[in-house]
């Protein structure tokens, strides 16, 4: 499904700004892989440079999916491509309705790939039920896009477009930040219910807790832009109990 | 006195001015004089085409405008159909039609309704209709305004909107002024008056169309009397083409606990500028002004936005937004004077600008001037580019950069489109904005985004 090789990434226009050092991780169809990491340590970075953003760029390395480099692909091209990156700060889009915009999403994604665009009474359909599959308040997606939402609407706002757009690759980057434990329930069910044989997920965390709901299939450790250990869900434990503090000392001398 | 000193262009005026003068004998005396006024008045200030030391012109250059020799006098052909084409249309709504300055009773659809009148100004001037010598000409034609005292000086026809005391409207009465197809540039001068009488609701919805291909120049003039606890829902659509000069005045005079709010959708002409002023002339009066312009290509869109808290317990908001791309340039100037009498008055100004390239220029100048201790004012002025982060936003989600900065841009438009309430208004605006994107995105750059 996806594996990335050796990935270094800076920032755009900014020299010496590298955050990424050699990331190599592979995630087969249906894994949930965890990356935990301490603050500064590149999770979010690894986590935008997947989908594509433009601020930084990657110096070597390649990321593939299904065998293919993206690198070149734009991010609405890998979102095509079945990829989706929820964000640790969803953006306020005053005066843009949730509907219109995820009518909007998949229908540039069905134009894409070739197919029909779904009928607006469908859609509708579809949306409504997503709505009440993901628990958001029906008011809510009626008004603009993430504005006034609270922390926790906007997480619930971004399962309900993971769940309209089914992505085959979902990368959740700290989704788990500023979350009391019932919205932590709530995300964590959301991306429960949507483990598939064919969907694999990356969940991006800075602590422990998330994977009390979520249980991964693997564990990564990253410290300051490297993977430094690969476990098991009892790696997760580890860090809850003694810190990220063994790691960076690790890293400590040739960082 | 040096020729850079005289008034600019008043001799190209000033033959049709003599030419209809002559043709004017039946006029009722007031009136006669306030054209004569008002000639003399725009003789002496001319086109105002000096900007510096000029407050009101500092960012517009009129000179494109004053170059050209503009007729004045031939009404061209219109049919409904035109119409209909190019300016909003309901067949419930009572529709006044002026073409070419002059009130077009077949194309007007009217429906006799109770408490309404609603027709030629002509007609109204003739008949001495309601308060109309006290009213026309009162709030504008009065005031060393170049335009609006041109218009005076030609004024014989336009609309006039009467709604008699205690009538509550049900659908909107819509005046267009369409400038007809006819080749040759003219001046045209539409003239509006509305009366609406105490305790009175109503919705007035002002169009300004162009049919013809050619440089025109329109300067409409519209004055609107809200009586005692009248609520008046004004919205003006301009629709110029983008060859063509409007430069409209709105003069709205406000009694005791009125109402009135404006909304305004700009999106014609190469130079335009609305200027509207409410007066607000008795306690709890309360008007809002607010609306969207855009702009592409070289032109230059102006809000002149004015109130005047003259007595105590007012509030006023002033709101505007502007999507500029392209070479346009968009003026925002919103000033709001509170009198020394008028305590506890309340001012809101906010004008929001998105500029969609790196050739875009916007002028925002909101201003207070306070004399009463106790009010409570704000203002404020932006101008922003599209969110790199909330591109990416969407971009992740499958929507490509062109259709992301297009959904962007409809946000940002749409809390104004909102305020068009009347249905197929709404629709207008709606469809007018939706095919206005693509063109503004088409000029934009990546300069546009940040």
């Amino acid at each position: 499904m996806l594996e990335i090789k050796n990935l270094h990434a800076s920032v755009l226009d900014i020299d010496d700004s590298e955050i990424l050092k050699g990331i190599d991780l592979k995630v087969n169809k249906g894994e949930v892989h965890a990356i935990m990491g301490p603050n500064g340590s590149g999770k979010s970075t690894l986590a935008n440079v997947l989908m594509g953003r433009f601020d930084y760029v990657v110096g070597d390395g390649d990321i593939l999916v299904d065998g293919k480099s993206i690198l070149a692909l734009r991010p609405d091209q890998r979102a095509h491509l079945g990829m989706f990156l929820a964000f640790q700060y969803p953006a306020e889009i005053p005066g843009v309705r949730p509907w219109q915009f995820l009518k909007a999403a998949l229908d540039s994604k069905a134009e894409a790939n070739g197919e029909d665009k779904m009928t607006v009474r469908n859609f509708s359909k579809l949306f409504d039920e997503k709505v009440e599959a993901v628990g958001i308040n029906p008011n809510l997606v009626k008004r603009s896009l993430n504005e006034g939402f609270s922390g926790g609407e906007k997480k619930r706002n971004e399962m309900l477009q993971l769940e309209v757009l089914q992505p085959t690759l979902a990368i959740l980057d700290e989704t788990d930040s500023g979350l009391d434990v019932d919205a932590l329930r709530i995300v964590a069910e959301g991306v429960n219910s949507m483990r598939s044989p064919d969907r694999s997920f990356i969940v991006v965390t800075h602590y422990q807790r998330l994977l009390n709901y979520i249980t991964p299939d693997v564990v990564h450790i990253l410290v300051k832009g490297k993977i430094v250990k690969t476990g098991g869900p009892e790696l997760a434990l580890e860090v809850e109990k003694d810190g990220y503090k063994q790691y960076l000392s690790e890293v400590g001398a040739n960082a | 006195m040096t020729l850079a000193t005289l008034p600019a262009a008043v001799d190209k005026y000033s033959e049709a001015y003599e030419a209809v003068a002559g043709t004017r004998e039946g006029s009722p005396e007031w009136l006669a004089t306030a054209r004569r006024r008002a000639w003399q008045t725009f003789s002496e200030l001319g086109i105002p085409v000096k900007r510096r030391g000029n407050e009101l012109w500092k960012y517009t250059d009129l000179r494109p405008l004053a170059d050209v020799d503009f007729e004045f006098g031939a009404v061209g052909p219109v049919t409904r159909d035109e119409i209909k084409a190019t300016a909003p249309w309901d067949d419930a709504w009572d529709t006044v039609v002026v073409v070419d300055g002059k009130f077009k009773s077949d194309l007007s659809n009217l429906h006799q309704t109770p408490g309404l009148s609603a027709g030629s100004l002509d007609e109204a001037i003739y008949s001495g209709a309601g308060d109309i010598e006290k009213q026309l000409a009162s709030l504008a034609g009065q005031e060393k305004y170049a335009f609006t005292a041109l218009n005076t000086a030609f004024l014989d026809d336009g609309a006039y909107v009467a709604i008699a005391d205690n009538t509550e409207l049900s659908e909107p009465v819509h005046v267009v002024f369409v400038t007809s197809k006819l080749p040759a540039n003219r001046a045209i001068y539409p003239r509006l008056l509305v009366d609406a009488g105490s305790n009175t609701s109503s919705v007035i919805i002002e169009t300004h169309v162009n049919l013809a291909d050619s440089a025109q120049l329109s300067l409409p003039v519209v004055e609107i009397f809200a009586a005692s606890s009248a609520t008046v829902r004004h919205y003006r659509v301009q629709m110029e083409n983008e060859q063509s000069y409007h430069l409209g005045t709105t003069r709205v005079h406000q009694l005791d606990d009125s109402n009135f709010t404006s909304t305004t959708f700009a999106v014609g002409a190469a130079i335009a500028r609305n200027d509207i002023h409410t007066q607000l002339d008795a306690p709890g009066a309360n008007c809002t002004l607010h609306g969207l312009y855009m702009t592409s290509g070289k032109q230059q869109q102006d809000q002149e936005i004015s109130t005047t808290h003259a007595k105590p317990q007012c509030t006023s908001n002033q709101f505007y937004k502007g999507i500029l791309s392209g070479k346009s340039h968009a003026v925002f100037s919103g000033k709001v004077v509170v009198e020394r009498d008028a305590q506890k008055s309340d001012a809101t100004q906010k004008d929001l600008n998105l500029l969609l390239s790196r050739g875009a220029e916007i002028d925002a100048k909101p201003s207070l001037e306070i004399y009463a201790d106790d009010v409570t004012a704000s203002h404020g002025a932006t101008a922003g580019h599209v969110d790199r982060d909330t591109l990416f936003y969407l971009q992740s989600r499958g929507v490509d950069e062109e259709a992301a900065k297009a959904i962007l841009i409809r946000g940002f438009a749409e809390e104004m489109l909102d305020e068009f309430k009347p249905a197929a208004l709404y629709e207008f605006v709606e469809r007018i904005t939706d095919e206005r994107i693509p063109v503004l995105l088409a000029e934009s750059d990546a300069l546009g985004t940040a």
